[in-house]
């Protein structure tokens, strides 16, 4: 029966953004926080693998504060323990640091059979830490994942690339990322909130780990700035009595802007 | 001074190979060094050779089978391998998804830092590479730089322009280093329709979004597309929601920069912003005045697409005919 565990990032809600109007910067700190969309995916089908072939789904976060609802909320969607690892240095963590940490606390958790990740987070959207989770592991990877099966200690995956679409199958222990086609992530009932908050969440310091804080924080991509896009748009109306008198009016404004080919 | 010097380019699609040469020249210039293009493939001697005139100083190649399924180890050990006896500074290696892959646990194989996804490469005054990208769903452009070398960058398809080939021929080296077996055992490769034209590449894009009622519909974007030698496009809820297409134009999906974006019936959804900010001309048709849609337009239409888009036609047929 497989032991699953699934990488939850507690990321920044890309949608409730908001920008500082004068100086363009984004205010990230205010923004709320939520389970990143596709590890939502990945918990979803390691409970389905569960609910087909028994075994038990952890859920992984590593973050610098509050991740704890993220975590009851997996809970509720069917983890069966979670395991936070908090830490103030985590707070400047690039991809290579969380990587290293998940894969120290992967094997604080003893062994495994699948690890399941979102193909990547809904923030950064850099898609590094299955990849180098898997490295650092030293365990096969299959990315881009939108179904799976199980087979013994085999996985077959369907992944979809640029220009094919593959199946491949793997040997476990293996790790793999997962695309949001792979399933719609059910919402937990009140009865499985309640039953949540009697599972085990257990939080881990970087201490507990074995990890020093100063080979978390210094980090190996510096960000240097961040804004938002400027939007330099010509924003002109078009307006008519008829849709008629609209598409002329449109027509003429993109022959004059040279864009219609002909 | 630093023991790492060189710029290095890798991709297993060759066209973003020879994308990438092109800005690879301009970093390499600036920090007075060498281009290489690292090429990894099967029957691949021939190609090599028309590659060498795109800007690189030298190839290095390796003509193997083991490539043939375009699976990440052995491209993975042949860089691995060959960074460590180089020492490159800078990679910039193709954004494709087995090149996202392969970047990522290469930087976790040299213990180094990787900026994806990059639009703009910068070398600044200390000599380091900045690299720009999309950040938080669209909202945000992020400047990157790696603390620790070799600095690398993924770069998506399209992001340079392809450079003209020149009569100067890079130095060809055939290489040899260890490799190692994919360890995914492939089944089954299914090809995408070839016929599907390239959206990335479009002049002119006529997409539909949520406001758009029946999948059916798409005949009349079909039809104006027909008429402007456009293709036409969609958003991910189209896709993923209602399941009528495979694909869809935004950030997550393609990326397109076409000369003129016909947006209709799409609310504007930031991640769809960001897969066309790049698009000369954008014009949304929208039925509710407030589509967010509307701030990221040259053209705002407030109004039915069903009636505007069947005007549309009719006005061009007649405009284009007659022009």
């Amino acid at each position: 029966m497989p032991r699953i565990i699934v990488c939850i990032k507690y990321a920044i809600d890309v949608s409730q953004i908001k920008v500082d109007p004068t100086t363009r910067k984004l205010l990230t700190a205010d923004a709320p926080r939520k389970i990143s969309d596709f590890d939502k995916n990945a918990l979803e089908e390691a409970v389905r693998i569960k609910e087909k072939h028994g075994g038990e789904v952890i859920a992984l976060t590593a973050s610098s504060e509050g991740a704890s609802s993220a975590l009851r909320e997996a809970l509720a969607m069917g983890a069966d323990k979670a395991f936070l690892v908090q830490d103030p240095a985590l707070q400047t963590a690039d991809t290579a640091a969380v990587s290293y940490v998940l894969a120290e606390a992967i094997r604080k958790l003893g062994s495994f059979d699948l690890i399941i990740c979102g193909e990547a987070s809904i923030d950064s959207y850099s898609g590094q830490v299955g990849p180098r989770l898997a490295e650092i592991l030293g365990i096969p990877i299959i990315t881009y994942a939108h179904k799976i099966s199980l087979d013994e200690d085999i996985i077959v995956a369907e992944r979809s690339l640029e220009d094919c679409s593959e199946v491949v199958k793997v040997k476990m222990p293996a790790l793999l990322t997962v695309t949001k086609e792979i399933n719609v992530p059910r919402v937990p009932t009140l009865m499985d909130v309640i039953k949540a908050s009697k599972k085990e969440l257990v939080t881990w310091t970087l201490s507990d780990l074995g990890i020093q804080s100063e080979k978390v924080g210094a980090g190996t991509v510096q960000v240097l700035e961040v804004s938002a896009p400027k939007v330099e748009r010509k924003k002109i109306k078009i307006e008519g009595e008829t849709p008629k008198q609209i598409a002329e009016k449109l027509a003429e404004a993109l022959i004059r802007d040279g864009v219609l080919g002909g | 001074m630093s023991t790492f010097s060189g710029v290095w380019v890798f991709s297993e699609n060759l066209d973003l190979t020879v994308e990438m040469l092109s800005k690879g020249r301009e970093l390499a210039d600036k920090l007075q060094t060498e281009l290489s293009a690292i090429v990894l493939a099967q029957n691949i001697r021939e190609q090599v050779e028309d590659l060498a005139r795109y800007g690189a100083d030298k190839i290095y190649f390796m003509d193997n089978p083991i490539f043939k399924n375009l699976q990440v180890e052995p491209y993975l050990s042949a860089l691995t391998n060959l960074a460590s006896e180089h020492k490159p500074e800078i990679i910039l290696i193709g954004s494709t998804k087995r090149g996202k892959e392969l970047a990522a646990r290469l930087a976790a194989r040299l213990k180094t830092g990787l900026v994806p996804d990059a639009f703009r490469l910068e070398i600044d005054e200390e000599k380091r590479l900045t690299a720009s990208r999309i950040v938080f769903g669209g909202n945000g452009i992020a400047v990157e730089n790696c603390r620790t070398k070799p600095q690398i960058v993924t770069v998506p398809p399209r992001t340079f322009e392809k450079p003209k080939p020149s009569e100067i021929k890079a130095n060809v080296i055939e290489v040899d280093v260890k490799l190692e077996e994919p360890k995914a055992e492939v089944m089954e490769v299914k090809p995408v329709e070839a016929t599907k034209a390239r959206i990335e590449e479009a002049k002119v894009i006529v997409s539909g979004g949520r406001g758009v009622e029946k999948k059916e519909d798409f005949k009349m974007f079909e039809e104006l597309a027909n008429l402007l030698g456009a293709q036409v496009g969609n958003t991910r809820p189209l896709a993923e929601d209602r399941k009528w297409f495979s694909d869809w134009v935004g950030l997550s999906g393609k990326k397109v920069k076409p000369d003129l974006y016909i947006a209709c019936g799409i609310s504007g959804m930031i991640q769809h912003i960001a897969g066309i900010r790049d698009s000369k001309v954008i014009v949304a048709v929208n039925k509710d005045p407030d589509a967010s849609i509307f701030e990221s337009a040259d053209y705002i239409v407030v109004g039915d697409l069903y009636q505007v888009i069947p005007a549309l036609i009719e006005t061009l047929k007649y405009t284009l005919k007659s022009g």
